[in-house]
C-alpha cells in the first residue's frame, strides 16, 4: 500500500486548481486540509493580536501605579486578551488545524463527511470573530467585564457587552459544527478494518473533544443570549435586583467553559501521544488506557464546573462535592503521563524540535495540573482564588500546554502540510526562548500570587514590583521565541520533505508530502491482524 | 462501515405520531386550567419528555437504528440530567 500512495501522479492539495484560483480557490475549498490551514493563518493573526494585548498589559504592570492607560483601558485590555485568546484561539485551536489537516487522513478518509459544512464552520468563526471584535470599536467602548462576562455587572455595565457576547455566541456554533462533522467522520469514515480500537489515539483525543463541543457549547450559547435578553428586555435571570440569581450565571457559564478547558487541552494531548512514541522509536505504551482516559476526561470533565465558584457563596455540600470531583479528573489526565514518560523509557530518542516541543508540554502541562489541584483544594482555594496564582495557573495549561502542543503538532505535521522541512537549529533556538520566556513570565506569578497580589488589576502595592518585572522580561523572552519560530516556519525554504520524515507509523505518513487532493491513491484497508501503528 | 440498512417509515406510523403530539399538546394546555400547586412544573416537563421519546423514535428512526445510536442518546441525556441535577443540588442545600 505505501509504495502505491508514495508515486502519486495527481497534483498536491496545495497546488490543486478546481474552479476558481488563487485566494479565491482556497475561501471557497472543501478540503479539509485546507479548511485546516485557513483557520491556522485566522488563528496566527489573532494570536498576534493577542499577545500583543498581553504585553501592553505588562507594560502597565512594569511599575506600581498608572504608567500609561488607566484602570477603564485597563479592564478592556484584559478582557479583548480573553475573548480573543480563549474563543478564537484556544477553543477552536488543535481540534480545527489538526483535527482538520491529520484526523481524516489518519482515519484513512479522503475528507470530513460533511466538507460544505465544514467550509461554513470557517466562516461562522470568521464572522463570530468580526462581530466580537467590532465590539471595539462600536457602541459605547470596549467591553470591560473579562472574558467571563460575570453577571449582574455584565447585564449593568453601559459597555458594549453585547456584541462580544454575539460574538462568542456565533464562536460556538462554529464549535459545534465542527464538533459534529467530527463525529460523523469519525463513525462513517473510518478505513475498512479500522474499529474504534484501530484508530491511532490523536483521533481518539479528536473524538472525545468532538463530544465535548456539540454537548456543552449550546448551554454557553443559551446562558449568552439569556444576557442579552437582560439587558435588552429586562427579564430576570441574574440580576437581583430584577429577581434573578447571580450564582446561577456562574453555574451556567462553567458548565461550558470548564468543559471548555478539555476542548483546548484534549486534542493536546492527542498530539503529544502521536509525536512521542515516533521520536522515541517505540510503539506507545498502554494505547488502550489513553485511548479510554480521553473519554474519561471528556466525561468526568463535564461535573466539575463549580471549582470556578468556591468562594460565590454556593451551599458547602455542593463545594465539596465539585472539589471531590475535580480531584478525580486529575486521574485519568495522570494515566495520560505516566503513559508517555514509560513510552519515553528505554526508548531510541531522538529530540528533533516536535520532540523537544512535546517535552516542553509534558513540564509546563504538570505544573499547570498540579497547581490546578491546590486550587481545587477547598481550603488554599478561598486563599488563592481570584490572585495572581490562578493566572499563571490557567496560563500552564492553556499556553504551556495547548500552545507548546500547537507548536509541536505545527513542527511535526509541518514538512506534511507543505512538502518543505524547516531549519531544526533555528527551531530549536527559538523553543529556548518560547520555553525560558514562559516560565520568566508566569511562574513569579505564582509567588506573587501567594503573597495576595490579585488579578485584573493594573495597579499594585511595591512588594509585588520585582515579580512583575520578571514577567515583564518574560514577555520580551517569549515574544522573541515566537518571533524566530514564526519567521523559521514562514520561510518554506527548505529542503524537500519526504513522505515520511519522522518515521512516523500513522497513515498520513504513508502519502506524498504534501498529500493529493483526496489522500489516498488506494483506500487503505486494515487486515484483522493489523495494529493501530504499523504503517511504516 | 456496516451496510446502510433503509427503513420507510408509512404514513399510518407517522399519521399516529401526529395524533399523539396534538393529543399531548391537547392535555399539556388542559392541565393549565387544573390547580396542581407543586406538581405544575414536573407535569408539564412529564408530558414534554413523553413528546420527545415520541419524536425521537419513530419521527427521528431511532427505533431502526443499531442500539449503539440509542446508548449515545442515553448518555448525552444522562450527562444533562447530571448537570441540571448537581445545578439543583447547590440550590437546594444552601
Amino acid at each position: 500500500m505505501t509504495a502505491e500512495n508514495i508515486h502519486h501522479p495527481e497534483p498536491s492539495y496545495l497546488e490543486y486548481r478546481g474552479k476558481y484560483k488563487g485566494l479565491l480557490g482556497w475561501l471557497t475549498t472543501t478540503d479539509h486540509k485546507r479548511i485546516g490551514l485557513m483557520y491556522m493563518y485566522a488563528m496566527m493573526v489573532f494570536f498576534i493580536v493577542g499577545v500583543i494585548l498581553g504585553e501592553l498589559m505588562r507594560l502597565e504592570l512594569f511599575r506600581p501605579g498608572q504608567q500609561f492607560y488607566g484602570p477603564q483601558v485597563y479592564n478592556g485590555l484584559f478582557t479583548l486578551h480573553g475573548i480573543i485568546m480563549i474563543f478564537t484561539v484556544v477553543i477552536p485551536g488543535l481540534a480545527a488545524v489538526f483535527g482538520n489537516f491529520a484526523m481524516p487522513i489518519m482515519i484513512g478518509a479522503k475528507d470530513v463527511a460533511f466538507p460544505r459544512l465544514n467550509l461554513f464552520s470557517w466562516y461562522l468563526f470568521i464572522l463570530g470573530a468580526a462581530i466580537a471584535l467590532s465590539s471595539q470599536f462600536m457602541g459605547d467602548g470596549p467591553p470591560d467585564t473579562g472574558w467571563t462576562f460575570y453577571a449582574p455587572y455584565s447585564v449593568t455595565t453601559h459597555t458594549n457587552v453585547i456584541a462580544a457576547v454575539l460574538g462568542a455566541f456565533v464562536l460556538g456554533f462554529s464549535s459545534i459544527l465542527t464538533g459534529l462533522n467530527f463525529i460523523v467522520t469519525i463513525h462513517r469514515l473510518r478505513a475498512p478494518g479500522m474499529t474504534f480500537f484501530k484508530m491511532p489515539l490523536f483521533p481518539w483525543a479528536v473524538y472525545a473533544t468532538a463530544w465535548i463541543q456539540v454537548l456543552a457549547t449550546p448551554i454557553v450559547g443559551i446562558t449568552l443570549l439569556m444576557i442579552i435578553a437582560e439587558r435588552t428586555l429586562r427579564i430576570g435571570f441574574f440580576d437581583p435586583n430584577l429577581g434573578g440569581d447571580p450564582v446561577l450565571y456562574q453555574h451556567l457559564f462553567w458548565i461550558y467553559s470548564h468543559p471548555a478547558v478539555y476542548i483546548m487541552i484534549l486534542p493536546a494531548m492527542g498530539v503529544v501521544t502521536e509525536i512521542i512514541p515516533t521520536f522515541s522509536q517505540r510503539r506507545v505504551f498502554g494505547y488502550k488506557a489513553i485511548a479510554l482516559s480521553s473519554m474519561a476526561i471528556a466525561f468526568v470533565g463535564y461535573f466539575v464546573w463549580a471549582h470556578h465558584m468556591f468562594t460565590s457563596g454556593m451551599s458547602s455540600t455542593a463545594r465539596w462535592i465539585f472539589s471531590l470531583l475535580t480531584f478525580l479528573v486529575a486521574v485519568p489526565s495522570a494515566i495520560k503521563v505516566f503513559n508517555w514518560v514509560t513510552t519515553m523509557y528505554k526508548g531510541s530518542i531522538d529530540v528533533k524540535p516536535p520532540f523537544l516541543y512535546s517535552l516542553g508540554f509534558i513540564f509546563l502541562f504538570m505544573i499547570g495540573g498540579l497547581t490546578g489541584l491546590s486550587l481545587g483544594s477547598l481550603a488554599t482555594n478561598i486563599h488563592v482564588h481570584d490572585t495572581a496564582y490562578v493566572v499563571a495557573h490557567f496560563h500552564y495549561i492553556v499556553f504551556g500546554g495547548v500552545g507548546f502542543a500547537f507548536f509541536a503538532a505545527l513542527h511535526y505535521w509541518y514538512p506534511k502540510m507543505y512538502g518543505r522541512m524547516y531549519n531544526f537549529k533555528l527551531a530549536n533556538i527559538a523553543f529556548v526562548f518560547l520555553f525560558a520566556g514562559f516560565n520568566l513570565l508566569y511562574f513569579p506569578q505564582f509567588i506573587i500570587g501567594l503573597m495576595g497580589m490579585p488579578r485584573r488589576y493594573f495597579d499594585y502595592l511595591p512588594q509585588f514590583t520585582f515579580g512583575m518585572q520578571l514577567s515583564f522580561y518574560g514577555g520580551i523572552l517569549l515574544a522573541i521565541g515566537l518571533v524566530l519560530m514564526l519567521y523559521n516556519l514562514f520561510q518554506k525554504n527548505g529542503a524537500k520533505a519526504p513522505a515520511n520524515p519522522w518515521g512516523g507509523s500513522t497513515l498520513e505518513w504513508t502519502i506524498p508530502s504534501p498529500p493529493p487532493v483526496e489522500n489516498f491513491d488506494v483506500m487503505p484497508e486494515m487486515g484483522p491482524d493489523e495494529e493501530p501503528y504499523d504503517y511504516k | 462501515m456496516t451496510a446502510e440498512s433503509v427503513h420507510i417509515t408509512s404514513y399510518r406510523t407517522y399519521l399516529w405520531v401526529l395524533i399523539a403530539l396534538l393529543f399531548l399538546t391537547f392535555v399539556t394546555i388542559t392541565v393549565t386550567w387544573i390547580d396542581l400547586s407543586a406538581l405544575t412544573v414536573l407535569v408539564a416537563l412529564v408530558i414534554a419528555s413523553v413528546k420527545a421519546y415520541i419524536v425521537l423514535t419513530w419521527f427521528m428512526h431511532l427505533k431502526y437504528e443499531s442500539s449503539l445510536f440509542r446508548v449515545l442518546v442515553i448518555v448525552v441525556l444522562a450527562i444533562y440530567a447530571l448537570v441540571i441535577g448537581l445545578t439543583y443540588f447547590d440550590y437546594l442545600l444552601r
